[in-house]
């Protein structure tokens, strides 16, 4: 076995014990999310290299002149095995980044992992960019520029905020939980995107809308939860939906979701408002139709993967790929489904 | 009635239990060396991938600085955010092993410490806490690390992570080289606009050490073919013998209503049960043979390639089974004629003596068009072949058709001879030689084979051994070598030095690329130690004044042969143009070496210091000198090494090689004495009806039997006279032609006339023994015996 994958054994993917990823695992050392944050912007797209494990995951629905769908994946993962940080080998922050492309009958993916120190990957607050490698996403948050290339595919895109930021659960903490794990968690889900795609056939002009997660923690799930289904849903109308399902061992799961209007009004949604229940398996056993419902603001819909195989091949797999909507409200979306594998 | 028939026809082993021990001996004997060179093939080999799957050397492109210099590791960041996947690797050595930093994040999917260990922790790893992996033979030369025991990691190498690596080596913000992994990405800036100075060295295809060796291990397995071969010509005569002896049985047996079907079943399943016990204690053997010769191997392989391999032999399914399935195959092979003819055999036939004679005859031309074909192949070779392939492609064309051609030549040569014969006993004696060429055939190639393998191989090595000798006579001309740590026990080394000894010259190198052949560059001080004792191949008449004054260069032969270049050819180092001024012999030396004047190596490599220093003086004060110098510089007494050392370190390499060659000399040389052993015990029992009408026409037993001792030597002298000039001409291969692709030069060949005179004498001897006992039965065979043949009892 390679390091790589034993990098996650650090965080180990054991299903019983320490939820998906490692997730789970005892935040010893690692500072731990409070309460009624106070967020201190541009240092806050910065690192937190007190807290475990953080992301920057950007996800945007895209189509080309021929309206034919495609999705897109930029994200890049910090792991720590200690709260600390230095400028050589030694820093104990480890770098990871997924990159991929979904088209309605491909997906192309690619992974590349860094250390910490010096300079391969990082994060810089002001001004910011975030990059590992040649793969980068940096600006001012009105506009960011974000490139990503693998074997076989490669992305040149530009992104145009067009509403705020928008703060998950208790004004950015969000809470994963009955036992009251939780995480910093706020997004910019109003990104207007545009530029090129290259794939095996060709470059491909696109335009779209992107979502911007930002995410930190140290312990985000409890020792019983693991793994999640994830959706982040823009309707046509102009709202927006996020929502999240963790399983539990016994069966159950514990849910939240917040619903964020055209205007960037939210109402947050504690555990048993937000429903989601799988209508449809592909033939690896992972749910690719769901049935979605928040009662409170008339939400019944069907979200339907665009390609069923959106199969993250990285060292923790995944499923992550972009998806239709239908039923009360129509529209486009994300999908991320762990503890599958 | 299975029960029975397998009763009756084991009976004879019973009756004839040396008969039973020959087929079980020759087998088992066969499959010993074939399944104990295999062993050694495996192990070794299984060392390579350890070392190859430990760096992917040799599998993946790399990325070095042009000089040879490490690198900056901005260089690193700079090329991956331009979207080049490479991974860094730091090298060097400390405590005499080899220290390999990996960042295991970016290191190509086999690279890596295998981390299943309990005691492994990639946090450990990664954080630069000391973790470091070796097998344990090479962690106790670091009893100062943490060393965590990988059986995996090649032997003499610690792997840990580059952050480590870096401090321990003192190569801090340096990388050495970087693998280019394979998948890159499909947008990417050219290399030669972010780092100019780097070049690509291209992936091997395959581990580099396997290619240096193979020639090593092919003679190996050559040896182990020849053996199993001649083991078979064994077997194939103990079974002749005793298929001709349980003729009576089976005639008995299918008048009795045995059906021939059954009966060819039994006796094949009778001889596989046979082959099956054979196979087992041949793996055994084989084991032991293996475990015996490995150490040797692996300081023979240490020693010419510094290929690292484990001293310890593991059981290995692949090379057990092969010798199992091998000693099958082969027992299949030598019985299957026997069971064709018994197939064959009228109900009630009597035995047919000449019968083995005359199919011979039948098949004599088809042998004597083959044989001249391989031998015109192996001369058209001789003048085309220069490649490892195409050299073994030689040596068995040479040897097979050298073989064939060997009972057409005997036979007339027996022709002329009887032609010559005066007295009737005479002509009856050569006549009688000939008959009896068919039957023993096979013993006498298998005796060619192996006393011309014998010649051909002790040549080479003993062509090797004496120019290596004078090689290191020539080359480690300075009485000690001291290698300090650093820039100032140097500095406190030549103080302290150059008042006590005649010389002090610095060696300084730097690794380099000439011609896309790795290339050692030395910058050699202008002293008489050079001018004296190299010996160059070829050479301008001025080639040390040009090169000691900055114009010239001078290459190893090695660099000479890969790269094409010649005497007046021009090499450019940095920007600077030398022409190439002598070409020398560089035996041992897998790779390429260059060689310029000390000023100019400093104006061209500013940062290179010397590594190592050769100081020139009295042999006898130098264990002096080291203690004083250990007292007054600090620098320790495990930094120097005396000439005496090395030379004998060196030749104990070429004496274990010789272990090697000499053991496996030995034992085809004794194999095949037992072959031709067989052979005349199976001739002896059908001769009778021949030899009964001599003995009736008044030769004396005694006669008879001195006769057949005569015989046996005149035709292992007339082998071994033929076996001479083939060895010969299987050294010449060896040397010019096989050892020229393996290593990249050229041996001159030397002839040892007493050695192959002694091997003439111990063949005579082998064959000799051999015929002994055979020649006393049929000198004490009953006049009864020989009187049944005029009254058909047989």
């Amino acid at each position: 076995m390679n390091v790589k994958g034993c990098l996650f054994c650090l965080l180990p993917v054991t299903a019983d014990a320490q939820g998906f990823a490692g997730l789970g695992a005892d935040a010893e050392g690692f500072a731990v999310p409070q309460p009624d944050p106070v967020f201190a912007f541009p240092a806050d797209h910065g690192s937190h290299f007190d807290y475990r494990i953080e992301w920057w995951y950007l996800t945007a629905n895209l189509q080309d002149a021929n309206g034919v769908p495609y999705g897109l994946q930029w994200t890049l993962f910090r792991s720590a095995l200690a709260p600390t940080t230095s400028e050589d080998w030694s820093s104990p922050q480890i770098w990871m980044g997924h990159a991929a492309v979904t088209t309605p009958d491909e997906h192309y993916v690619s992974e590349r992992f860094a250390r910490d120190g010096i300079g391969q990957a990082d994060v810089v607050a002001a001004p910011f960019e975030a990059w590992i490698d040649d793969w980068s996403l940096a600006g001012d948050w009105t506009t960011l520029d974000m490139t990503a290339s693998g074997a076989n595919f490669a992305y040149d895109m530009a992104l145009t905020a067009q509403g705020p930021l928008i703060f998950h659960g208790d004004a950015g903490y969000s809470v994963k939980s009955a036992s009251g794990r939780a995480s910093y968690y706020y997004s910019q889900p109003f990104f207007d995107i545009a530029g090129t795609l290259q794939l095996p056939e060709g470059a491909i002009a696109v335009t779209g809308n992107a979502w911007l997660d930002r995410e930190w923690s140290s312990q985000p799930l409890a020792d019983n939860q693991t793994g999640w289904d994830w959706f982040s849903l823009s309707f046509d109308d102009g709202n927006k939906l996020m929502g999240f399902r963790l399983q539990q061992t016994d069966g159950g799961n514990f849910t939240s979701a917040t619903w964020i209007a055209a205007d960037g009004t939210t109402t947050a949604y504690s555990d048993g408002f937000l429903t989601a229940t799988p209508l449809a398996q592909n033939a690896e056993d992972v749910p690719i139709k769901w049935q979605v419902e928040l009662p409170v603001q008339g939400v019944d819909v069907t979200v339907a993967a665009i390609n069923e195989n959106a199969w993250m091949t990285t060292s923790v797999p995944y499923w992550e790929g972009p998806v239709t909507v239908r039923g009360s409200h129509s529209g486009v979306g994300y999908l991320e489904m762990t503890g599958y594998d | 009635m299975t029960r029975v028939v397998l009763q009756a026809l084991l009976s004879h082993w019973w009756r004839n239990p040396l008969q039973l021990f020959s087929l079980l001996a020759g087998l088992a004997l066969a499959t010993a060396l074939w399944s104990g060179v295999q062993a050694v093939n495996a192990e070794a080999r299984a060392s390579y991938d350890a070392a190859a799957t430990t760096l992917g050397e040799g599998q993946y492109d790399r990325l070095q600085r042009r000089d040879g210099q490490p690198m900056d590791q901005a260089t690193y960041v700079q090329l991956r955010r331009a979207g080049w996947l490479v991974s860094p690797v730091v090298q060097g050595r400390l405590n005499g092993v080899r220290i390999v930093g990996i960042d295991p994040l970016t290191a190509p999917g086999g690279a890596g410490p295998t981390l299943t260990d309990d005691a492994a922790d990639v946090g450990r790893f990664l954080s630069g806490d000391g973790q470091v992996f070796a097998s344990a033979t090479t962690a106790r030369d670091l009893p100062e690390l943490e060393v965590i025991i990988s059986p995996e990691t090649a032997a003499g190498t610690a792997l840990t992570d580059i952050g480590l690596a870096q401090r321990l080596l003192g190569k801090t913000n340096q990388i050495d080289s970087l693998i280019v992994l394979p998948g890159q990405p499909v947008t990417q800036t050219a290399i030669s606009d972010i780092a100019p100075q780097l070049i690509r060295q291209q992936a091997q295809g395959g581990s580099d050490i396997g290619r240096l060796t193979d020639s090593f291990h092919l003679n190996l397995t050559a040896f182990g073919m020849l053996s199993f071969a001649v083991g078979i010509f064994i077997v194939n005569g103990a079974i002749g013998l005793a298929f001709e002896q349980r003729r009576p049985v089976v005639r008995t047996l299918r008048a009795l209503g045995v059906p021939l079907r059954r009966l060819i079943t039994v006796m094949a399943a009778e001889l596989m049960l046979f082959a099956l016990v054979a196979g087992m204690i041949g793996v055994a053997l084989g084991y032991v043979i293996a475990a015996l010769l490995l150490p040797d191997v692996a300081a023979t392989l240490r020693g010419l390639y510094g290929a690292e391999v484990s001293g310890t032999l593991q059981l290995r399914p692949v090379w057990w089974l092969s010798g199992l399935a091998i000693a099958l195959g082969g027992t299949g092979l030598a019985a299957s004629g026997a069971l064709y003819k018994l197939s064959r055999m009228p109900l009630l036939a009597a035995a047919q003596p000449r019968a083995l004679a005359m199919a011979a005859g039948r098949t004599a031309r088809l042998q004597g068009i083959a044989a001249a074909a391989l031998l015109t192949i192996s001369v058209l070779l001789m003048f085309t072949a220069d490649g490892l392939i195409g050299g073994f492609a030689l040596l068995g064309a040479l040897l097979i058709g050298a073989a064939l051609a060997l009972p057409l030549i005997l036979n007339r040569i027996l022709a002329s001879t009887s032609a010559l014969a005066k007295t009737i006993t005479a002509q009856w004696f050569w006549a009688d030689t000939r008959q009896q060429l068919p039957g023993l055939s096979l013993a006498l190639m298998a005796l060619l084979l192996a006393m011309a393998a014998n010649v051909g191989v002790s040549t080479m090595v003993s062509s090797f051994r004496v120019t290596f000798v004078e090689f290191l006579d020539q080359r480690l001309a300075s009485e000690l070598y001291v290698r300090p740590e650093n820039a100032t026990q140097a500095a406190a080394l030549v103080d302290f030095a150059t008042p006590r000894v005649d010389a002090v010259i610095p060696i300084q190198s730097a690794e380099i690329s000439i011609g896309d052949q790795p290339t050692d560059l030395f910058g050699a001080r202008d002293h008489s130690t050079y001018r004296d004792n190299w010996t160059f191949l070829q050479a301008t008449s001025d080639a040390w004044d040009t090169t000691f004054a900055g114009e010239t260069i001078i290459i190893n032969e090695q660099l000479s042969r890969r790269a094409g270049l010649n005497i007046g050819d021009e090499i450019t180092v940095q920007d600077k143009t030398f022409a190439i001024a002598a070409v020398y012999g560089d035996y041992g030396n897998p790779i390429g070496q260059a060689l310029i004047n000390e000023a100019t190596f400093a104006t061209l490599y500013p940062t290179i210091t010397p590594e190592n220093f050769g100081l020139r003086m009295d042999p006898a004060n130098v264990g002096a000198f080291v203690t004083e110098l250990s007292a007054q510089t600090g620098i320790s007494i495990s930094q120097t090494v005396d000439q005496a050392n090395i030379k004998a370190f060196s030749l104990g390499v070429f004496e274990r090689t010789f272990t090697v060659t000499t053991a496996l000399n030995i034992l085809t040389l004794a194999v095949a004495g037992f072959a031709i052993l067989m052979s005349l015990l199976t001739l002896a029992t059908m001769r009778v009806p021949q030899l009964a009408p001599a003995w009736a026409m008044g030769m004396t037993r005694r006669q008879i039997g001195q006769l057949e001792l005569l015989r046996a030597v005149l035709l292992a002298m007339l082998t071994a006279v033929i076996a001479l000039p083939l060895g010969l001409a299987l050294a010449w291969a060896l040397l010019a032609v096989v050892n020229v692709a393996a290593f990249g030069w050229e041996l001159p060949m030397y002839l040892f006339p007493a050695d192959y005179a002694r091997l003439g004498l111990f063949a005579l001897l082998a064959a000799a023994l051999a015929a002994l006992w055979p020649a006393r039965r049929l000198a004490r065979t009953p006049p009864a015996e020989l009187l049944k043949v005029f009254s058909n009892e047989r």
